[in-house]
């Protein structure tokens, strides 16, 4: 690094700032007013490139002998749709769930996949871009990876929430899901109503932040490993060399693993969770 | 670490992605999968078929191999047999041409000794005629003694 280079901790937060429509870091922990550019313009970018592929194997998608690319499109296919099968029974719903599964698999797997670029490639980039445009580089927040928002990753579960609700009065009915409210788990009775429902809300709310915090976590972690990885390398000595291509290749080749296990759990996560909207208490 | 409207954009992006795939992308490629699936049922019942066609095919050949046989060494048999019946037949033709050659021989031997009989007879008669009349040249009158030579050229006979 430079003279006038940032410290360590300025550089940490620095990739750990996103880049929103306020211009500087988001100072509450909650607020609506806020939207982070990056992680929607990576998220909706990698989800037009998901969906473009899976459409290019769809579109020349025959029942002859398939190619490399329709064979591999057709096994993840043929694995969500198995797991969609086992979990999920009504078969009306599975039109919908299924493709929803496929969908946020591959899109979880490309968005966790930045993850795997150099850590400071692409923020390097945006801050030559934003320095040209008359800009300080300082003030050029960039965060790749859009599963390691947590506004992001809480939103998919959110929709998985909805999904659920959705599901729940589908089969059982509006006056038969909220009886379902009330009287399960513990039972029929007036004095257990509260505690049902109070259990019934609970369970909702941390299935739902259970499942955009495991993801959240899993690539807020491993960014930040990288950053640290980055940081070593940048202290410029022979240790710091090695040890950044090192742990670097080691840090990655674990990540691949991680990426492509938090996504599966993702879908399947979602699955087994609209797939519980389907079953009576 | 914050939430903020990222979330509400990011939940109707999950959604469209979603609605995308369900409308474009699972259709045709299940639709791919499913006809394979056929395909391949359909294929491997006819190998199944055909496999069990060729052992029945087989099976008649073996059948009809034996027939073959069978129905050749009959007809050797009776050919044999017919052959063998021409034979005695032919045999027995011969034998019997030959019987009636031979009836007819000794038929016709029998005529023409009865014939040289009879000739020698009348020669008899008429040497005995001859000598008689030279011997009774004068007694004898031909034409008196005619049913005298006549009675005795039947007694003769």
């Amino acid at each position: 690094m430079a003279g006038n280079a940032p410290t360590a901790s300025e550089y940490v937060v620095h990739h750990l700032t996103h880049l929103n429509n306020t211009g500087h870091a988001q100072a509450n922990i909650v607020d609506w007013s806020v939207i982070n550019l990056d992680s929607m313009f990576y998220s909706i970018s990698i989800g037009l490139l998901t969906i473009f592929i899976l459409w290019l194997a769809a579109r020349k998608a025959t029942s002859g002998v398939p190619g490399r690319f329709q064979g591999f499109v057709e096994m993840m296919v043929e694995m969500v749709a198995d797991q969609a099968k086992g979990i999920i029974h009504s078969a009306e719903s599975r039109k919908f769930v299924a493709p929803m599964a496929l969908t946020v698999f591959v899109w979880i797997f490309l968005m966790n996949a930045m993850d795997l670029l150099p850590v400071d490639l692409l923020p390097r980039i945006w801050e030559g871009v934003y320095a040209a445009g008359g800009g300080d580089p300082a003030h050029a927040y960039m965060r790749v990876v859009a599963t390691a928002d947590l506004s992001a990753a809480l939103g998919m579960s959110c929709g998985v929430l909805l999904l659920c609700i959705w599901y729940n009065i589908k089969i059982k009915g509006l006056t038969g899901w909220i009886h379902e409210l009330f009287t399960a788990p513990f039972g029929s009775h007036p004095l257990l109503y509260p505690v049902n429902f109070l259990m019934q809300i609970i369970e909702f709310v941390a299935k739902t932040v259970s499942h955009g915090m495991r993801l959240f976590g899993n690539m807020y972690a491993g960014e930040l490993v990288f950053i640290l990885i980055a940081l070593l390398g940048g202290t410029a000595t022979m240790f710091g060399f090695v040890g950044h291509i090192v742990a670097g290749t080691v840090w990655a080749i674990f990540h691949i693993l991680i990426i492509t296990l938090q996504a599966f759990i993702f879908m399947m996560l979602t699955l087994v969770y609209i797939g519980q909207a389907h079953e009576s208490h | 670490m914050n939430l903020n409207a990222t979330l509400i954009a990011q939940l109707v992006v999950f959604f469209i992605l979603g609605w995308f795939t369900m409308k474009f992308v699972w259709p045709p490629i299940m639709k791919a999968l499913d006809e394979r699936a056929t395909k391949i049922a359909d294929g491997l019942t006819a190998a199944d078929k055909a496999k069990s066609d060729l052992a029945l095919a087989e099976k008649k050949v073996v059948e009809e191999l034996r027939k073959a046989r069978e129905s050749a060494g009959d007809v050797r048999t009776s050919a044999e047999k017919q052959a063998s019946k021409l034979i005695d037949e032919a045999r027995a033709e011969a034998s019997r041409i030959i019987t009636q050659a031979r009836e007819a021989a000794e038929a016709e031997a029998g005529v023409a000794a009865q014939r040289a009989k009879e000739a020698l007879r009348d020669q008899v008669a008429h040497l005995a005629v001859a000598g008689a009349e030279k011997i009774l040249r004068r007694e004898i009158n031909t034409q008196v003694h005619a049913e005298l030579l006549a009675n005795l050229k039947q007694e003769l006979q």
